[in-house]
């Protein structure tokens, strides 16, 4: 027992030589620290792209809520019922039931043109008709301001994101359907979710606005409990008078915001991995300055009978613990520059733009200091070895 | 502090080195700086060991302290040969055996003095408060138990030394080597080490050998050798 704590504490008091001894090459250090913030802030900065993206879009989807597609449809942009499919739908088994019925909205959605506030050239924007229970069927919708539109008339209400990204959707305000100008009546929010980059508006409202008859494009329910939705599936996708595609809203959503997620995550980890390289290097310059400064305190510790391999640890918790100041560092600045960032894109499965914010999530937190740790450990690896081996007669020669 | 030691040597000698060759490679010529070198250090006995500039006084006592390997010959130190054993073995036996004195002190500077004494304990398998106890003691024996929290940067070079040889000798080594352990100090203040080493000797029975060229350091040694040209001998060669 003895012998361990004695060796741990020959590590310790290695290692706090080497803390101890930063103040005189603060230079070197703050330099590598930096570079290792670097890195970190690129990985979690560009991951938290993606984070914000696959959360805004499934943010507003419970595990008790579900959407019905055409059979074969995998987006709402090439999906369509007819009114009695839709009412099939509505009455299946494991459907939550409300004061008015069943918690089932059937929706369609057309794409209008707006200008962005921040460039003024126009984007697409989702222009989605609900049924009443389509706050129901979501979680978290809440009108901020203005009132909800009114059913049977031409009144749209504005996500909070399309509202901060588009021009002329403040309450009171006019957009262009077709030939026609609706008034913007209300804002609302849900909880950052996909549906705040829309606008919504009375589902028969926009068939006749549009020519689109009896016809709608998805149905969106709220189910009596997480656990019902195998049932409700089952009913539907036996159903012979029925050819569907019935999916959890979250996986629906996860399953959008899929491909641009792995691009952004490929694309962040690629541009960290190589600034990752850069700083390795800048660690192993540091620490094997580290080493060459001290060359005849290691030798000296040696002639004492302090082993290589305590040598070799101390050095390597040394880099690592200047390696997690960077990645500390790094992970706040990029928890300070990026979470809540607001910001656009384009859903290229529906076509329109989605508002978002980027999230600095725990996880990526984590990756970013792991990151930096292999940074750490890697550049320290070289140096130690190096310190450790070299022949002790003559390192103590050195002044 | 006495030389109480598990090993017993088999013979008189506490070191005892045959035939030894040292040759450094450097660059593409050999330097010989040993040439068949015998020595025998009986236990107690305070040597200085002299000699011109380069004439491979710190290679010899690297070689007895085993720091480095001779390239012909054996050393002995205690009855045992560390000439051939492995740097790990070696480590381990210099913890337990030597406790050396550099010219330079060798203090960390980062650690007040009485962390620096510690550091050989650390090695061993004693606990804080034993550790602590042990520090206390050597520090004492070196005049410097007011001085236990100051940090290297904060003693003169004569209080530094004394810290340097308080560490040499808190774990009661078989043998205390100390290169020129007066070489950077003063007058008075080389004296007083030379004191402290010459009281360790005859009072505690402390086996020490001294590298110097200083004849003054010399005379309180209870032998002197003279090394020249790789070869010992008792006589100076002028
Ligand atoms: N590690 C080494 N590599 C190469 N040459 C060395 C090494 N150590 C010592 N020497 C050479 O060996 C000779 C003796 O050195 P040293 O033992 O330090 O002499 P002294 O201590 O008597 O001044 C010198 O010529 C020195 O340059
Ligand atoms: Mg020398």
């Amino acid at each position: 027992m003895n012998t361990l704590m004695n060796w741990l504490s020959q590590i310790g008091s290695i290692v706090k030589f080497g803390l101890l001894s930063i103040p005189q090459r603060r230079g070197a250090v703050a330099a590598t620290v930096i570079g290792i913030a670097g890195v970190v802030v690129v990985l979690v900065g560009v991951l938290s792209i993606a984070a914000g993206f696959r959360r805004a879009m499934t943010a507003s989807a419970a595990p008790d809520s579900a959407i019905v597609l055409r059979s074969g449809a995998d987006t709402e942009m090439v999906s369509g019922f007819g009114r009695d499919q839709v009412r099939l739908i509505a009455d299946a088994p494991g459907v939550a039931r409300g004061p008015k019925g069943p918690l089932s909205s059937a929706e369609l959605f057309v794409i209008i043109n707006l200008p962005k506030r921040s460039t003024g050239t126009d984007a697409n924007v989702p222009l989605r008709g609900v049924e009443p229970a389509a706050t129901a069927v979501r979680d978290q919708l809440t009108l901020v301001s203005g009132r909800m539109f009114e059913w049977g008339r031409t009144e749209v209400i504005v996500g909070a994101g399309a509202a901060r990204e588009f021009a002329g959707l403040e309450v009171g305000s006019q957009i262009k359907v077709g030939r026609a100008s609706w008034p913007v009546v209300g804002i609302f929010t849900a909880n950052g979710g996909v549906a705040e980059s829309e606008v919504w508006t009375d589902a028969a409202v926009l068939q006749g606005a549009y020519n689109r008859g009896q016809s709608f494009q998805s149905v969106y329910t709220r189910l009596t409990s997480a656990e019902a939705f195998q049932t409700f599936k089952d009913a539907l996708t036996t159903n012979p008078q029925l050819s569907v595609k019935v999916l959890r809203q979250s996986d629906y959503y996860a399953e959008q915001s899929e491909t641009l997620t792995r691009l952004i995550t490929t694309l962040g980890v690629l541009i960290a991995s190589l600034m990752a390289i850069g700083a390795v290097f800048g660690a192993l310059n540091t620490m094997y300055s580290a080493v060459a400064t001290r060359t005849r305190e290691i030798a000296t510790l040696r002639a004492l009978g302090f082993g290589r391999g305590a040598i070799v640890i101390a050095l390597m918790v040394e880099s690592l613990v200047i390696a997690l100041l960077g990645g500390a560092l790094g992970g706040a600045l990029a928890y300070a520059a990026f979470n809540n960032f607001q910001a656009a894109t384009m859903n290229w499965q529906s076509f329109s733009q989605v508002t978002f914010a980027f999230a600095v999530t725990p996880p990526l937190l984590v990756q970013g200091i792991v990151l930096a740790s292999l940074i750490g450990l890697i550049g320290g690896l070289l140096p130690a070895i190096r310190a450790a081996r070299q022949p002790i007669a003559s390192a103590l020669r050195e002044l | 502090m006495s030389t109480t030691n598990e090993t017993q040597p088999q013979d008189s000698a506490l070191v005892r080195i045959e035939g030894v060759e040292k040759t450094f490679r450097r660059a593409s010529e050999d330097v010989h700086v040993l040439a068949r070198l015998d020595l025998v250090v009986p236990p107690g006995e305070f040597l200085a060991l002299m000699g011109p500039s380069g004439s491979g006084k710190s290679t010899l006592l690297n070689l007895i302290g085993g720091l480095d390997r001779p390239t012909q010959g054996s050393v002995t130190v205690a009855g045992e040969r560390i000439d051939t054993l492995s740097d790990r073995r070696l480590a381990d036996w210099r913890a337990r055996h030597i406790g050396f004195v550099f010219q330079l002190y060798n203090l960390m500077p980062v650690l007040t003095a009485e962390r620096n004494v510690e550091l050989p304990l650390l090695l061993t398998h004693l606990g804080k408060a034993e550790r602590q106890k042990h520090v206390a003691t050597a520090l004492a024996m070196v005049g410097l138990s007011h001085r236990a929290k100051h940090y290297p940067r904060t003693l003169s070079g004569g209080e530094q030394q004394r810290v340097g040889i308080a560490r040499g000798i808190v774990t009661d080594p078989t043998l205390l080597l100390c290169d020129e352990p007066t070489g950077d100090l003063d007058r008075k203040a080389g004296d007083e080490i030379l004191n402290l080493l010459q009281a360790l000797n005859r009072e505690h029975g402390k086996t020490i050998i001294m590298v110097t060229h200083d004849p003054h350091a010399s005379a309180r040694a209870s032998r002197t050798v003279y090394l020249n040209k790789g070869r010992l001998s008792n006589e100076p060669v002028s």
